[in-house]
């Protein structure tokens, strides 16, 4: 009890004594190891630069303005192909991402014991990986390119799109499908009017959601060769090229604005 | 003593939603304010607090004008404003204690609450309410493991904490079974009868209203239509004030009602 | 029953389900415009097939390369990488959700002021604009190559993710909780720590558990750019086509996301 009765008042402690303990341990610990990684990092760091950076930043802010607008004329085919590596991307990882949940969703999955858990790892080793290393990979294997972008954005979409579509289906209302079984369907009648119809609501939203984030994602694939309008940024940063360099950052800012629109108006008109 | 001149309220969406509210509730007076939803009940007790701020006339605390009042002015204003809400309004996930002492934030610094320092004479006072109330065994429960009528004690404990000299009670009984409500209002009217204060209480069970207030004041599309004693509630008025319906059995109700509680506490 | 129901005179009415979009024109319309573009997007890929082909082999020996993977042969700079990153994701969480909830704060509507809210939403969309590794590039390039640039970019990064949707946890709290805080007389700074962080402790661990585990993974990432972690072993691994290595990090960024995850996932559990 948090409550200590001395002779007749009563004394109140938010927390018992050994639990206010604990909190102040795990705060002092935690204290602790920010500083060390603090420690450590700034033991690999050039101060002297970090001291100078703001002098290098207006330098940098002076060289990259105003930006290079005649240089638009080539970033268009940068940008569709951007586009297209995530929306095709999209749509690989949908394809695939949906009978993965099915797998891994408890009430829906063949077998808990050896179907489940090969979904659950395809789901989680697609989603530890980010995108952009997912691409340094399949540029490695295929040649760089579109394709190896496509195919990025599609294997990093797998999980992200499975998972959030598996718990949708572990959350459906057991009582409709429940209704469907007592009609006597069968099993994939019962897929069809019982639980396809309780998530294609969430698959929607997923899709658009996942989409949006693609867009973004499939800006910097060029750096590592994967096509899209990285290519660009990567080699106009790498002439040194600053002009350039900052009409293609107005690009991608424009282009994230525009996706996030549409998909701001497509997921209400889906809902 | 609150006193109301010419209260008005108008919603920035262009609802008006009181007009000209002209009221006087003396210390110790238990109040009951009746009509249907959407009447202006909560905005009215919202009002005196300014939680919802008045667009016309003035609002008196004894001496203090409540609508004049700046900011910090304010602040120390509502300490000595007590509010029990509908749906109970504690913080989840406090306990019971850190719930009842949030009653004392006015009279305590930052630091002081931050750190659940309070001054030992609040944390006595705390007991002896939660006491009262039938609550001290579950100090430190978190109010969302309390059941509907154990928040609503919580809730009172907390209002009364603050030394108030008014209550502003909204809707207390709204989402409590028969008998816990009977119990809820007669431990709000036992506890204003103890401390002498006056009480505003918003209620649309009109039979609960008959039963414990001494006075009812009606109010019909933001407008006071009747102001008088709980017997006074003939057919024709609540016809005026809720619209037509059959009232005679609501009335009769009430009688038996009246009757039973007599008898009960009489058997005590 | 059956027979009685057959036997019925049918009322020559036909049922269809009807359509998801109404208009026919519309609705083909839509579906030619999508297999127009598909097939305008697919044939502009311009895929180098023999360029693929040639490269099968080599997938596969990289499938094979996970069996077993080689943490020997760079083992030391594995271990630096991972600390490096480590170090990285500690410092940016913590340093990011420590700007992050007073921009929180500001950006909620039911809050603050409208000219602090558009300010804080302001903030909000500009560090959300550009993905981390393009912030590190420019970081690296004013601060130098090592993790303080990646530091910088997740920590920045942090505030746009934690920032947004922790503002929008509390625009959804419980209004009538706050209420009754503020009747007491509370002054806003009590007013914050009775009604508003109780609501919203929740969510302010479990966005922090997610934001620790996105910017572990982000953190291998701004290495390919000079920001420091283990990226830059990954970078060299992929390019000099040591496939057992690059599997081996592979596999130990997945165990500590693993990791992560699970245990987030307890104490989550914990604090519900």
């Amino acid at each position: 009890m948090a409550v200590v009765e001395r002779g007749s008042t009563k004394i109140w402690h938010r927390r018992e004594r050994g639990k206010q303990f604990a909190i102040w341990a795990v705060w002092l610990l935690s204290t602790a190891i920010f500083v060390y990684c603090w420690h450590l990092i700034s033991g690999k760091t050039v101060w002297f630069f970090v001291m100078d950076a703001p002098a290098q930043a207006i330098d940098l802010a002076a060289r990259m303005t105003p930006p290079k607008w005649s240089y638009m004329n080539s970033l268009w085919r940068p940008i569709w192909d951007t586009i297209n590596i995530a929306t095709l991307g999209t749509v690989i990882a949908l394809i695939i991402a949906v009978p993965v949940a099915f797998c891994a969703a408890l009430n829906t999955t063949p077998s808990v014991l050896f179907v489940r858990p090969v979904a659950l790892f395809i789901i989680v080793s697609s989603r530890s990986i980010n995108s952009l290393i997912w691409a340094l990979m399949l540029v490695a294997i295929v040649g760089p390119g579109i394709f190896a972008g496509v195919i990025a954005i599609g294997l990093r979409s797998i999980g992200f799109c499975a998972k959030l579509l598996y718990e949708a289906i572990e959350e459906i209302d057991e009582t409709q499908v429940e209704a469907i079984v007592a009609t006597g369907a069968s099993g994939p009648q019962k897929l069809i009017y019982g639980i396809v119809p309780q998530v294609m609501a969430a698959f929607a939203g997923i899709s658009v959601f996942r989409w949006d984030i693609n867009i973004r994602e499939s800006t910097v694939l060029g750096l590592v060769g994967a096509g899209g309008i990285g290519l660009q940024l990567d080699a106009s940063i790498s002439t040194l090229a600053w002009t350039q360099v900052s009409l293609i950052l107005l690009a991608i800012l424009a282009t994230v604005i525009v996706s996030e629109w549409v998909s701001a108006k497509v997921r209400h008109a889906i809902i | 003593m609150l006193r109301l001149e010419d209260l008005g309220k108008r919603y920035k969406t262009g609802d008006q939603a009181l007009t000209g509210i002209n009221l006087e509730v003396p210390k110790g007076q238990v109040m009951a304010l009746i009509g249907p939803s959407g009447a202006g009940k909560s905005t009215l007790i919202r009002c005196v607090n300014r939680l919802v701020e008045p667009t016309a006339g003035r609002a008196w605390l004894d001496d203090l004008e409540l609508t004049a009042l700046g900011s910090g002015a304010l602040r120390r204003a509502r300490r000595s404003m007590g509010m029990i809400f509908q749906e109970y309004a504690l913080v989840e996930r406090l306990s019971v204690m850190e719930n009842v002492l949030s009653g004392r934030l006015g009279y305590v610094g930052f630091w002081r609450s931050f750190a659940r320092k309070f001054p030992q004479s609040d944390i006595d006072q705390a007991f002896r309410l939660l006491e009262r109330v039938g609550l001290d065994h579950m100090v430190d429960k978190r109010a969302d493991e309390l059941s509907g009528g154990q928040r609503q004690r919580v809730g009172i404990a907390r209002a009364l904490i603050q030394n108030p000299e008014v209550l502003l009670v909204d809707e207390p009984t709204a989402s409590l079974d028969p008998k816990t409500s009977r119990q809820i209002m007669r431990l709000i009217c036992e506890l204003c009868k103890e401390s002498n204060l006056a009480a505003v209480i918003n209620i649309h069970d009109v039979l609960l209203a008959q039963m414990f207030a001494e006075r009812i004041v009606g109010l019909q599309l933001g407008e006071i239509v009747y102001d008088g004693p709980p017997n006074g509630l003939t057919p024709e008025v609540l016809t005026q004030i809720y619209g037509e319906e059959d009232w005679a059995a609501t009335i009769e109700a009430v009688d038996d009602d009246d009757n039973n509680v007599e008898e009960s506490a009489s058997g005590r | 029953m059956v027979d009685s129901v057959t036997t019925l005179p049918g009322t020559g009415r036909t049922w269809s389900r009807p359509p998801f979009i109404k208009k026919p024109w519309v609705r083909w319309g839509v579906w030619l415009a999508v297999a127009i573009y598909l097939f305008v997007a697919i044939t502009s890929m311009e895929v180098d097939w023999s360029r693929v082909i040639e490269g099968l082999p080599r997938g596969k020996k990289f499938l094979l390369a996970f069996l077993p993977p080689n943490f020997a042969s760079r083992w030391d700079s594995i271990v630096d990488g991972i600390y490096e990153s480590l170090w990285m994701t500690v410092t940016s969480t913590v340093v990011g959700i420590g700007l992050s909830i007073p921009i929180a704060l500001g950006a909620a509507r039911n809050l603050s002021h409208p000219i602090v809210y558009y300010s804080c939403r302001g903030i909000v969309a500009l560090s959300r604009t550009f993905p981390e590794i393009i912030l590190a590039i420019f970081f690296v390039k004013l601060f130098g190559f090592g993790p303080f640039a990646g530091f910088l970019a997740l920590s920045i990064a942090t505030i746009g993710f934690y920032a947004k949707l922790l503002a929008e946890d509390i625009e959804d709290m419980d209004a009538v909780q706050a209420e009754a805080v503020k009747a007491t007389g509370a002054g806003w700074l009590q007013w914050l720590n009775y009604a508003v962080q109780p609501q919203v402790m929740p969510r302010i661990i479990g966005l922090g558990m997610y934001r620790f585990d996105i910017n572990f993974r982000e953190s291998a990432v701004v290495g390919i750019v000079g920001g420091g972690g283990i990226g830059a072993t990954l970078l060299t691994a992929f390019d000099r086509y040591e496939f057992d290595s690059a599997a081996a990090i592979l596999l130990v960024i997945i165990g500590i996301v693993m990791a992560v995850e699970y245990s987030s996932g307890i104490i989550r559990n914990h604090i519900k």
